[in-house]
């Protein structure tokens, strides 16, 4: 009784806590938009020249992404996210189908990746990232009151890990690796025992060095030659300028030169002259670094920081598991991606084909990071509402 | 209040937190490198690297790389590289990059920057056939195929259009960047072959790397517009002599002039081949042998093969008709029609190396194969005798020797000398194994595969073939082949086996070296530098040493013996009387060609039939390291040349001769007409 008491003195307007201005995270739809407003001033310097005839057609088609991803995102906010758990085979079922699928589609530059659509090329791997995150954070719910148990921890690892080994060879080895770093998260935030967690990094290591060092050794290639090359190149950029680390080298070159506020848009010869490969996916962040210098990358990284920050708290927040662990598996896989893509355009991280969430022109990316989002909005909203609804409940 | 109990949690458990926080701080401490990282790049080393991009626009220009040389025992030069300028197109950098889809039409603007090209190369601009792989053949000027032969080959690398061009030309262009885009000058290696025809097949060729090598692993590394080895020394040492090229990273101003170097790569020369090539010995073998192609009508091609018996070094090794290597050196390309002529049953395919690339029945040189399988077996002994009364009959069916004649009582020395094929014949049908029992054959097959017969040497050159060694398992499977091959193509007869089961007659054949068998000069100098050495199966190879471009040994060519046989010191002994009476006593099938030879010679001659042609002469003879300091095995062999004394043997004598005296002296036939 006198608990009661004390809450009542030491905050006296209750009420307004009860009920925020918003319901939605405004923090969070701001370091979107914010970032998204950042990939089209990019995209607009870095493609100019791209397409002679059109020089707007990377910022329109990504401005148009962008705003069906709101859309989308609008719609899924201003649902119950619990109620997508009881389609977690559905989801599982549908991530697997379609990265099997999409082997019968044609190759482009090389791989699997796309299935043609008539407006859009639909990158299946993408989207794979968002159902398994929902039916896998689902799964664990499932197994919440054994995840003590061995076998849990393999079994949702084991889930993770065969879509993974399916995207792969398509080939996409950044996907793939997104795919392991989600299911490694879900089990982290469902609460999986610390010895359980250390035994799968060192089983993870032990894995790397094999596919990288020992099988290589024994005559097995797991890995094609350029995907070892790219992963272990970045450690002696300079030793082959021309191949695979010369785009390193580049892109280094592009984001040193950009200085403390950058070269700006006409004198960014990096970008302009294609030396950077891939500028308007991969490497985005290097055009941005050689435009905008060190502060762009700063607002942008800062960007990033606040939408991490904000997908932290509201993981904090969710009203079940379900939607601790939906957050948690969007948070690794943003995290993934940012640091990765980051990483590697300023030569502390492998090469590996990851775009950068939001900045990175495709469609398929930005959609899919939008759901997300849109995912993340409504576990905050009903948080919101599951507190509100509790405080009358008290005042009651 | 909340029906699923999964639902009901409360709001941040312990546990919860505390993984939170972990997180939280490992995205702190990644943010954290990050903008470390960043702050390091941009503004601490900022100028440094803007420095580099304004380096931009630059060019990056592979610096190719000399081939190393390759030299003779006493380091004289047989084959090196030197420089030339050469003048090359970019396809992808011209005015309209080239796609598929233009390359029977180039658009406009290209043809006029060939044709300015065409006027300063003094080419001719006229337009002629081209025929292009894939596109048929089209009309273009001679720049213009030359660009879409090449980039039909491989889109990605550079045609060469010209090379030696004048250092004015040179100039000119490099002045005038603007005005040619897409065309560059470099520096060049031409290799040169000043031995010329000499020891062509062994030096082999070079040549642009082709779209399948590209993804060889042995090329790994190696730039997609490199010359690389193609054939011969210069395919199997590839990896030693092709050096690694270099790359240069130049500045260009906005109109594409050279302003300054910004980052080099020097390229490092190839390292070089020493040989155990004699190059004097080398001469006088194709000299030889086109000696006796030249006495022996229809004969029109040969091989020799001279070697250190004791370890397999090769002196000399050469092949006829031969061809000059120099014409695959231009990078522009060998001539098409030179190509076809090369690659023609009419010039009789002189870019084949018939030492170790053709193998042939061997003759009678197969006779001390058989009777080291016959006393080894058990199925004779030295001291037998048999009488050749001329013929040897199984069942009805008859054989004679050579010109029918009868040689009587012989033990097996006498036999070799006088090559009784009567006697062998018998040795053939004494040591045949029951096919059902032994599928590989008998001692003799076991004694030919020990000798290396129906096996690669391993010697240091591409493209050797492993011959053939008949034996009741090789025989079913040319049945079944010809079998399959006649129901699926419902003819007669395909004509690869007559489909009929081993039976005594074929090892019959084998024992005296006609028939099926197929041995390349190679594996005969081989099988018979082990009766030499007594024993050892030499592995044979032509490099000795790798050394660095500055004199230093990388590596020593020393590949071990592929194996040590056993024969019986009175065994080797008989057949090695044997070998010298054949080429000194009266009688001996060599005699009249060696006998007054100042070195003891040890040889056979040999004479075998091949269907539809002329007999193959063939000579193996050796003067072994009890006599000479300098021992030295030879095999000659002559197609269609006729009887082994005739044109083989002379043709030995002739190396021999060069080999100890200095002087070839003059080709002179034998009269034996042994097979």
């Amino acid at each position: 009784m006198s608990a009661v008491t004390r809450f009542q003195t030491a905050d006296p307007v209750p009420e307004i806590r009860a009920r925020p201005m918003f319901r939605f995270d405004p923090l969070l739809l701001i370091a979107a938009l914010g970032l998204v407003t950042c990939s089209l001033v990019t995209l607009k310097g870095a493609t100019r020249t791209t397409n002679p005839g059109h020089p707007l057609f990377y910022v329109e088609r990504q401005a148009v992404y962008a705003a069906i991803g709101l859309a989308v995102a609008l719609a899924l906010a201003s649902t119950d996210y619990t109620r997508l758990r009881k389609f977690k085979w559905p989801f599982y079922g549908m991530l697997i189908v379609l990265n099997i699928v999409v082997y019968g589609a044609p190759l482009v530059r090389g791989a699997h990746r796309w299935i043609p659509l008539p407006f859009f090329q639909f990158q299946s791997s993408e989207f794979g990232k968002i159902l398994l995150v929902v039916s896998l954070a689902a799964f664990a719910v499932d197994l919440s009151r054994r995840l003590h148990e061995r076998r849990t921890t393999a079994r949702i690892m084991l889930l993770a890990l065969v879509p993974a080994l399916i995207v792969i060879p398509q080939p996409d080895l950044g996907t793939g690796m997104v795919y392991v770093a989600v299911g490694f998260a879900i089990l982290f935030f469902a609460g999986t025992s610390w010895k359980q967690l250390t035994a799968l990094v060192a089983l993870f290591a032990i894995s790397v060095t094999f596919v990288l060092v020992a099988a290589p050794a024994m005559g097995v290639h797991v890995l094609k030659p350029y995907q070892v090359q790219r992963l272990t190149g970045f450690l002696n950029p300079s030793h082959d300028p021309r191949n695979q680390t010369y785009n390193i080298l580049e892109s280094l070159i592009a984001i040193g030169s950009g200085e403390k506020t950058g070269r700006g848009v006409a004198h960014a010869s990096q970008t302009n002259l294609h030396f950077l490969p891939e500028n308007q996916t991969d490497f985005v962040f290097a055009v941005v670094g050689e435009t905008y210098g060190f502060a762009g990358a700063a607002l942008v990284l800062s960007l990033y920081a606040l939408l991490i920050w904000r997908t932290l708290r509201i993981l904090t927040m969710a009203k079940n598991l379900f939607g601790t662990l939906i957050a948690g598996g969007i948070l690794a896989m943003l995290m993934f991606q940012v640091f990765v893509n980051v990483g590697m355009t300023i030569g502390i991280m492998p090469i590996t084909g990851v775009p950068l969430p939001l900045m990175s022109y495709g469609g398929s990316s930005v959609l899919v990071t939008f759901i997300a989002l849109g995912l993340l909005q409504s576990i905050h909203i009903q948080a919101r509402v599951a507190a509100s609804e509790k405080s009358r409940a008290l005042v009651s | 209040m909340n029906p699923n109990p999964e639902d009901r949690r409360p709001p941040l458990t312990p546990q919860l937190a505390l993984r939170v926080a972990v997180a939280a701080s490992v995205a702190l401490a990644l943010f954290a490198i990050v903008f470390f990282r960043l702050w390091f790049l941009q503004v601490l080393s900022g100028d440094q690297y803007l420095a580099q991009a304004r380096g931009n626009p630059s060019r990056t220009i592979d610096v190719a790389a000399p081939r190393g040389e390759i030299v003779d025992r006493s380091g004289n030069v047989l084959v090196d590289s030197k420089p030339a300028i050469a003048v090359e197109i970019s396809p992808a950098d011209l005015p309209v990059p080239l796609q598929p889809m233009l390359m029977g039409h180039p658009p406009r603007r290209d043809t006029v920057l060939y044709n300015r090209l065409a006027h300063v190369l003094g080419m001719p601009t006229k337009r002629q056939k081209c025929p292009i792989d894939g596109y048929g053949v089209r009309r273009l000027s001679p720049i213009a195929c030359a660009v879409a032969q090449g980039y039909a080959q491989l889109s990605y690398q550079d045609v060469t259009i010209k090379t030696d061009v004048s250092k004015d030309v040179q100039y000119y262009l490099a002045e005038r960047q603007q005005q040619f885009p897409g065309v560059s000058v470099q520096t060049v290696w031409l290799r040169r072959y000043p031995l010329r025809t000499l020891a062509a097949q062994l030096f082999g060729t070079v040549g642009r790397i082709t779209p399948v090598e590209v993804h060889e692993a042995r090329y790994r590394g190696v730039s997609p517009n490199a010359v690389v080895g193609q054939s011969g020394l210069e395919w199997y040492y590839d990896r030693y002599l092709r050096g690694q090229d270099g790359a240069e990273r130049v500045q260009v101003d906005a109109l594409g002039h050279f302003t300054g170097d910004l980052s080099s790569r020097k390229p490092l020369p190839g390292h070089s081949l020493k040989l155990s090539l004699d190059v004097s010995l080398q001469r006088a073998g194709q000299l030889a042998v086109q000696n006796a192609i030249n006495a022996n009508p229809p004969a029109q091609a040969g091989a020799f093969v001279a070697m250190d018996p004791d370890n397999g070094e090769v002196y000399a090794m050469g092949s006829l008709p031969t061809f000059n290597p120099n014409i695959f050196a231009n990078p522009a390309g060998v001539p098409a029609s030179t190509y076809k002529q090369l690659n023609n049953a009419s010039s009789n395919f002189p870019l084949i190396n018939r030492a170790i690339m053709s193998a042939y029945p061997t003759g009678s040189t197969f006779k001390p194969i058989t009777a080291t399988a016959a006393l080894e077996s058990g199925a004779w002994s030295v001291g037998s005798v048999y009488d050749d009364t001329g013929q040897y009959c199984i069942d009805t069916q008859c054989r004679h020797n050579a010109g029918n004649a009868s040689y009587g009582v012989l033990n097996l020395t006498e036999a070799i000398k006088v090559s009784s094929d009567v006697f062998f014949y018998n040795l053939g049908a004494l040591t045949n194994a029951n096919p059902d029992t032994h599928p590989n054959g008998g001692a003799l097959q076991h004694w030919a595969r020990l000798y290396g017969i129906g096996q690669k040497t391993g010697i240091d050159l591409g493209g050797e073939t492993s011959g053939n060694l008949p034996s009741p398992r090789w025989r079913a499977r040319v049945d079944r082949e010809e079998l399959r091959c006649e129901r699926k193509h419902h003819v007669p007869s395909c004509g690869i086996a007559d489909g009929r089961p081993w039976s005594v007659g074929d090892n019959v054949n084998l024992a005296v070296g006609q028939g099926d068998v197929q041995v390349t000069p190679l594996q005969l100098a081989v099988a018979y530098s082990a009766i030499a050495n007594g024993g050892t199966v030499v592995r044979p190879h032509i490099g000795l040493e790798v050394d660095t471009p500055d004199g230093t040994v990388l590596q020593k060519i020393q590949p071990p013996a592929a194996r040590h046989i056993s024969i019986a010191p009175e065994y080797l002994d008989a057949i090695r009387t044997g070998l010298r009476e054949a080429a000194s006593q009266p009688g001996g099938t060599s005699a009249d060609v060696m006998g007054d030879f100042s070195e003891p010679v040890y040889g056979k001659t040999g004479t075998a039939q091949r269907n539809g042609q002329a007999d193959q002469s063939w000579y193996a003879c050796y003067v072994p390291d009890t006599a000479t300091s300098k021992p030295i095995l030879v095999v000659v062999t002559v197609e269609q040349g006729g009887f082994g004394a005739a044109a083989a043997a002379p043709a030995a004598r002739q190396i021999l001769s060069q080999w100890f005296t200095g002087k070839m002296g003059p080709f002179k036939a034998g009269a034996s007409k042994t097979l």
